[in-house]
């Protein structure tokens, strides 16, 4: 019979990433309830000193493939890899992260396990000893509770979601031979561009300042970019400013750009349309700035000033400033 | 070149979604039906690639009746010809029954290339892409952003976070659209009129021979959690109301 809760945990260039001790700890309070053991799959070269780090958010035993082959990230080398031992373990639940990386691999092994899997969940829960993960749907205008009948119960969980929390266990290291070679890849990475700008993406970041519509220009974001910058925070836009050609396309937050649940997202000039409210619902505190004192927005804000947004945000700016000084 | 590209039809990214009152699915009543955006992205670049290459392009659609309309967009934007998939026994199918339908159409015909959205904005899943590559045996290409294809190669850039890949895979393989692929064309008034007579064939399950099991289901369908009523920052002096903003967010809600 299956058992155990399993996590793949995502590393980049050496580093776990901190989506992968949240998943750890989603795991472990699962596995205690059921009485079954936390396994994490961790794929890399040179990876093996990063065990001791999931052991200390409640990882029992860390199945390694330490291999040049895994470097860098391949969906094939990755979804082999992790089929193989999960198919030889035979645990009942499996997380990954619903990141970039965990989305692509996620999917595949849906394929090569041919189970189901919940996406991007917000909630994980055992009832009658089955997985049930709950997930925004249409963007969040529903919620679904998704329950898996194939094996594993597979579920990505969303960023920024679940409380890393350290409860340390053993940890022990085993070893398993992933059956991968370079000849096994048929779409190779030939490049990693980096982003130098050393701007935390919109999906991980904690706090979030966005403009939309109201900020009437291209060239009037350097009052968003400044605030941003005193809050440590990642710029966002609405699509009406992406589509306007204001922002680039990386930055839109919304049903058909980003999908976010930072701390803190302050939105200046959004009205609120219904797709936008879709992709930023879930933060955890809303500011909204608008002239209008319809807008939609300030349905959903926590704290609302209705104002010209010009006038309002330097002076957020001067006033966080002067607090976080 | 063979190009196949898949489209789901999904509800209208501003429509009002409610959750029907016994929670097992959304109210359709009122929804307006379009292509899912991310496979419009899929459908253009496909056109294009045949343009450039050419070939034709084949759209596959797993859906009711309704999908019909979406079918008929696509071929009005310029694509040659149409599976459409329908049966009720594959009404709400899970991403694993999905792909394996499109998989069982796509293997009858050949195939170069197959594009899918990254998602479809309706379950929001962005799982069928993947599995209908494995299934096929090719490899993937997801959350695309920019496509060449040349000297029997796909190369891709696929952005992560803080970071692009610049991806280079054998053919066939599958690409999931991203937005900021491309812009996709409007249909014109000829192409309108040209998609009436194109062919579209119908497959039913048994027609491709599919043993239908299901991995996951939606059990309960719930509204987002409500909001509790947020405060409005009364006066007349924006630098106050900032400061008092800013204030709350400290003191009260302790995030900065």
């Amino acid at each position: 019979m299956s058992k155990g809760v399993w996590i793949v945990a995502e590393q980049r260039d050496g580093a776990l990433r901190k989506v992968s001790f949240e998943i750890a700890s989603a795991a472990r309070k699962l596995a205690d309830e059921l009485g079954e053991e936390v396994g994490a799959v961790l794929l890399g070269s040179g990876v093996e000193g990063l065990v001791p780090e999931l052991g200390k958010y409640g990882v029992d035993k860390v199945y390694v493939a330490d291999d040049p082959v895994f470097e860098p990230y391949t969906t094939d080398a990755y979804a082999a890899a992790v089929a193989k031992v999960v198919k030889e373990n035979d645990p009942s639940i499996l997380f990954l992260a619903a990141s970039v990386l965990g989305r692509d691999l996620s999917t595949r092994l849906v394929g090569k396990l041919a189970t189901g899997m919940a996406t991007d969940c917000v909630e994980v829960k055992i009832a009658d000893g089955r997985l049930v993960a709950k997930r925004p749907m249409y963007a969040g205008k529903t919620f679904g509770e998704i329950v898996v009948s194939g094996s594993p119960q597979m579920a990505s969980l969303r960023p920024n979601v679940f409380a890393a929390e350290e409860n340390a266990k053993a940890g022990e290291v085993v070893k398993f031979d992933p059956g991968v070679s370079a000849d096994d890849i048929k779409a190779r990475v030939l490049e990693v561009q980096k982003d130098t700008s050393g701007k935390v993406d919109l999906t991980e970041a904690e706090i979030i300042v966005s403009g939309g519509r109201g900020m009437k220009g291209p060239e009037n974001y350097n009052i968003i970019e400044e605030l941003a910058d005193v809050l440590g925070a990642t710029v966002g836009a609405s699509r009406a400013a992406v589509d306007a050609g204001w922002r680039p396309q990386s930055d839109q937050v919304g049903q058909t750009g980003k999908i976010v649940s930072p701390n803190l997202y302050v939105a200046c000039g959004i009205s609120g349309a219904i797709q936008h409210l879709a992709g930023m619902s879930s933060s955890k505190f809303i500011v909204a700035v608008n002239k209008d004192p319809d807008a939609p927005i300030f349905a959903r804000a926590d704290y609302g000033i209705v104002d010209d947004l010009f006038k309002v945000v330097p002076e957020l700016t001067k006033a966080a400033k002067q607090l976080l000084a | 070149m063979n190009i196949v590209a898949c489209v789901k039809q999904v509800p209208d990214t501003e429509a009002l979604i409610k959750v029907k009152a016994d929670g097992s699915g959304i109210e359709e009543g009122g929804i307006k039906w379009v292509m899912n955006p991310y496979d419009e992205y899929g459908v253009e670049e496909a056109l294009k690639l045949k343009e450039k290459l050419g070939g034709d392009v084949t759209v596959v659609t797993l859906g009711p009746a309704r999908a019909m309309e979406t079918i008929r967009t696509a071929l009005a934007m310029g694509a040659e010809k149409a599976i459409h998939i329908s049966d009720p026994a594959l009404d709400n199918a899970d991403a694993y029954t999905t792909a394996s339908a499109l998989a069982a159409a796509i293997k009858e015909i050949p195939y170069d290339i197959i594009f899918c959205g990254q998602r479809a904005i309706d379950d929001d899943s962005g799982q069928v892409g993947s599995v209908l590559a494995e299934l096929l045996g090719i490899p993937q290409l997801t959350i695309i952003t920019k496509l060449d294809v040349e000297d029997g190669k796909a190369k891709a850039v696929k952005p992560i976070e803080g970071a692009q890949l610049l991806i280079e895979s054998s053919l066939p393989c599958v690409v999931t659209a991203q937005k900021g692929l491309n812009e996709p064309r409007y249909a014109s008034l000829p192409g309108i009129m040209k998609a009436k007579k194109k062919p579209v064939e119908a497959k039913d399950a048994a027609a491709l021979g599919l043993s239908i099991e299901p991995k996951a289901k939606v059990d309960k369908m719930t509204p987002p959690p409500e909001r509790a009523p947020g405060k409005i920052i009364e006066g007349d002096d924006p630098a106050v109301k900032a400061a008092e903003v800013v204030r709350l967010l400290r003191e009260e809600a302790k995030i900065i």
